[in-house]
């Protein structure tokens, strides 16, 4: 009997790709929510790194008939000393149905690995968040160019022989003009023709094939095809974040928090347009410094207030690292709105003429206790001077947050307003 | 001496051709086995965990819970709770094994003679799968059922076809027909059948016989309630087929669905039927032919110590108090019990011949074990086969649980002479799916008043069901009758011991 042994391993793998996509659709709201609690642990960068999320199995539970309880009969192996008639203790040692603790549990979660892609679409996915930038973001895009067929005008550069050709050889078949053959043949046939009346009837069709070639050309005008070009949008390769936060011993950890998570979304949402992310941490009290992400968001400092110091410190950064031409800068500023007074003005200015002209986009946060009673009282002084820059027209953008949950609208929120103030001012 | 057929670990395929050849060998000539033509297929682990998450099928629908199952599997697989099965085997002509590619030459040819000979022998020759199952035709009706899905998808939307798989997949276990006495199934000619069905219905398709108005309908109680009942099948314990045939407003398409997640289940009704059967054949058959190609030098002991490693793996059973005891071993049990015979064949003792006058001393021992392999399950085999011997072996006892004893779980039987029958006849019966299973059937539609569908669960034993599943599974049930359900359970003395009512939940308007 022949037996087949067949190699599968170069079989396409994932055949379980399409299931594995059902089975995240049917749960992902479960899913969602696992992916929020997961990112909230995380930092900044490893929230793109995808991995293990925790979801209940038993939302995704399918049922089926079961029967349990009453009495029940079961024959074990290893009985070592009972006879007929013995009692077994329920809960102690000896009866079956003493699960480890373990056993359980398995059935009650579990954990899946998931990619990086499908974590980041997760996570954005309740966002909305590209069709509320995609404007903004397209201003953000270069120009590229890519073939897009044909056209019948262009410059004689992008003639597309082949393609002319083949139009040519199409007419020239529809239209019969004569092949070079068929008057090589006649030529031939009159040359070696000796019945004159034949001969004269020969000549006839000779001149008529040769007047017909004469009438339809080898390669008319007709024909010609250009290769046409279209540009098309490409994303820039890379990007840069500034974050700006004042550290000053007034903004508690609840605020910091806030900002941080508002930094986390800017990020996610950048990495996705762009193949290349940094992230500059600045912090500041009344001077600024450049730090990692452990000193901004956990490291002690205290002082005065100086904002200006840090719109300064961005600027010197990027004027060293990052050539605006090359850089799509971002920066996003989260502050409690205390800004010594005699500061105002030097901070105005520096947004005006050095930050906001390099800056595809620069978003204030003011950040607030939770509960933010004080908060609605009056306006900070920075709120109050960045309000006064936007009515005359600097493209900021700005939001208070004082709740956690507030922090996905007010990001929303930041990129709509950003949009419609774009659309005010573009007609 | 025989050449060997691999030294070391590594194999290639011309290996696995010699493996093969080597095997079928042995199992033809000395074990006299009848097999299907086999196919042996190397696949990688992730592969394997595909085959896993759609039972192991290798071309099936698609379904969101085969992709749970997999995210489930490769969890546990990545964090080392879960070893992957050396291989899987499919019950079709030819018959397709899968072997992965990470294992050593050894366990390759261990997965080729317990898959492609024993549990290839097991499937052609069982009563069970000669009834119940269609290894021809099974492949050719999963690609059916999987482009049927597709097609059903694209015209009638993703979300409509889940509603119905799901509620088809919750009602699974409830979809075989247990007793024969219909036709053994023909799954390329249900294939046909169901083409034909549906070019029948698009052409039979007019909308404009929608508007016409139905005459008067006949009065309903002109049908006696006998009558009634005697049409629509009444009662009928398989719910699928009674909700394809008789549910009211079901499109075509979803009865097909029905159908479809139906005949699966009656395919894998005698796997279940027969595991510690199947298992124990193809182990008991792996053994004797690794055992023969050691003997014959084709094997080197090195490898064959590795063998033995596995093998002894295989067929651990852990005592009820190990922290590993998870039940019976099907391995471990069905193996024993084929050895047993072997011995109670070829060399009994007095026990033996008083307990087993039909084999004992019979001397043909391939010749028993192919009778016994061709006509029991595994609750006839136990009954027949479970040697006093073997239950001393195994120190089996058997317990009474009563929640309302005070005292304890108590001691019915252990293996002794008092016992040995009651241990055997209890153990036999916890491997009877029939039992296992919760016996629910429809006995009753309200016709002629709100068409009410009427099920019955006869509780045994005082295991009523559990009452979150319960009310979801009859929920997938009313939205197939869209009428309301309701199931009663009774205990043997007809008396209502609890009462579901389920009603449909409102089918949203398709988009």
């Amino acid at each position: 009997m022949p037996i087949h042994i067949i190699d599968r391993r170069l079989n396409p793998g994932g055949k379980s790709l399409e299931n594995r996509q059902r089975f995240l659709r049917r749960a992902k709201s479960l899913v969602q929510g696992a992916v929020k609690k997961t990112s909230q642990e995380r930092d900044i960068k490893d929230v793109l790194e995808g991995g293990e999320v925790t979801i209940p199995l038993d939302g995704m539970h399918e049922p089926r008939f079961r029967r349990e309880g009453g009495t029940r009969d079961m024959v074990l192996p290893g009985n070592k000393k009972f006879i007929e008639g013995d009692y077994l203790q329920r809960s102690g040692q000896g009866s079956a149905k003493d699960s480890g603790p373990g056993e359980g549990d398995s059935e009650d979660a579990f954990r899946f690995v998931l990619s990086r892609d499908e974590f980041v679409d997760l996570f954005l996915d309740d966002l909305e968040l590209p069709d509320l930038a995609k404007r903004k973001i397209a201003q953000t895009e270069s120009e590229g160019i890519q073939r897009a067929g044909y056209t019948t005008s262009g410059s004689p550069a992008n003639i597309s022989v082949s393609r002319t050709v083949k139009l040519a050889l199409a007419r020239r078949i529809a239209l019969k003009r004569p092949r070079k053959e068929e008057i090589e043949e006649l030529e031939a046939a009159i040359a070696a023709c000796t019945d004159e009346d034949e001969r004269v009837v020969l000549l006839a069709e000779l001149e008529r094939l040769k007047a017909r070639t004469k009438r339809i050309p080898f390669v008319d005008p007709l024909d010609i095809r250009y290769r046409r070009y279209e540009k098309v949008p490409r994303p820039v390769a890379q990007a840069v974040m500034f974050c700006l936060m004042d550290v000053s011993g007034s903004m508690s950890e609840h605020m910091k928090d806030l900002a941080k998570r508002f930094y986390m979304l800017l990020y996610v949402f950048l990495k996705r347009r762009y193949k290349h992310v940094e992230i500059v941490f600045i912090r500041h009290t009344d001077r600024a410094e450049e730090v990692d992400e452990q000193t901004f968001f956990y490291g002690p400092a205290s002082g005065g207030t100086l904002v200006s110091s840090a719109l300064h410190a961005m600027h010197e950064i990027v004027r060293e690292r990052f050539n605006p031409a090359d850089w799509n800068i971002y920066a996003a500023q989260a502050s409690d709105g205390d800004n010594s007074y005699s500061d105002g003005e030097l901070t105005g200015m520096l947004l005006t003429d050095k930050i906001l002209p390099v800056c595809q986009f620069f978003a204030y946060l003011e950040v607030g206790e939770s509960g933010g009673s004080a908060f609605d009282l009056s306006d900070s002084s920075l709120w109050t001077l960045y309000d006064r820059l936007r009515n005359s027209g600097a493209p900021l953008s700005m939001r208070k947050v004082s709740e956690r949950s507030e922090i996905f609208p007010v990001f929303h929120d930041l990129f709509q307003r950003r949009e419609t103030s774009q659309e005010k001012a573009a007609p | 001496m025989t050449e060997r057929l691999f030294e070391g670990a590594d194999w290639d395929f011309h290996t696995l051709q010699r493996i093969t050849d080597a095997c079928e060998e042995v199992a033809t000539k000395d074990l006299g086995l009848d097999v299907y033509p086999n196919q042996i297929e190397v696949i990688t682990a992730e592969q394997m965990l595909d085959a896993y998450s759609s039972v192991g099928m290798p071309l099936f629908y698609k379904h969101w819970s085969f992709g749970k199952h997999f995210a489930f599997h490769e969890a546990s697989y990545r964090k080392g709770l879960m070893g992957l099965a050396y291989e899987i085997v499919i019950n079709s002509s030819p018959c397709i094994s899968y072997l992965m590619e990470e294992n050593t030459a050894t366990m390759q040819t261990l997965v080729i003679a317990h898959a492609a000979f024993g549990h290839n022998h097991f499937f052609k020759n069982n009563y069970l799968f000669k009834q119940w199952t269609d290894a021809d035709g099974i492949l050719d009706y999963l690609d059916f059922a999987k482009n049927y899905v597709m097609t059903c998808e694209e015209r009638y939307g993703r979300v409509e076809v889940e509603r119905t798989l799901d509620a088809a997949h919750a009602l699974m276990s409830h979809g075989i027909d247990r007793y024969p006495g219909k036709k053994k199934l023909d799954l390329r000619a249900e294939e046909k059948r169901a083409g034909r069905r549906r070019q029948h219905e698009e052409e039979v398709f007019n909308d404009l016989w929608r508007t016409v108005p139905k005459g008067a309908s006949k009065t309903r109680s002109a049908l006696s309630i006998e009558r009634r009942r005697k049409l629509l099948g009444l009662p009928q314990e398989n719910l699928l087929y009674f909700l394809e045939k008789s549910a009211p407003r079901l499109a075509p398409w979803q009865r097909e669905l029905l159908r479809i997640v139906r005949h699966i289940a009656q395919y894998f009704y005698p796997q279940s039927q027969t595991k510690v059967m199947n298992e124990g054949t193809a182990t008991y058959v792996h053994y004797r032919i690794m055992t023969k190609l050691h003997q014959q030098g084709r094997i080197s002991d090195g490898n064959f110590l590795e063998f033995l490693q596995s093998h002894t793996n295989v067929v651990f059973q852990p005592e009820f108090d190990d922290p590993r005891f998870s039940g019976f071993n099907p391995y471990a049990l069905g193996f024993a019990v084929m050895q047993d015979i072997e011995r109670i064949v070829t060399r009994p003792e007095d026990e033996d011949r008083e307990w087993f006058p039909d084999i004992a001393g019979k001397n043909d021992v391939m010749g028993v074990l192919r009778d016994v392999w061709a006509n029991y399950r595994d609750e006839s085999f136990i009954a027949q086969f479970l040697s006093p011997k073997l239950m001393r072996h195994f120190r089996m006892f058997h317990l009474h649980d009563d929640p309302e004893e005070r005292a304890g779980i108590r001691v019915d039987a252990i293996h002794d002479d008092r016992g040995f029958r009651r241990v055997r006849r209890e153990l036999a019966r916890q491997h009877d799916v029939g039992f296992i299973d919760a016996n629910i059937e429809v006995v009753d539609v309200d016709l002629s008043g709100d068409r009410r569908l009427i099920l019955h669960h006869h509780v045994i034993k005082g295991s009523q069901l559990n009452e979150t599943d319960a009310k979801r599974v009859l929920q997938h049930l009313a939205d197939l009758w869209t009428y309301d359900v309701s199931l009663i359970e009774v205990d043997a003395n007809d008396k209502v011991l609890r009462e579901y009512v389920v009603s449909p939940r409102p089918i949203p308007a398709a988009a």
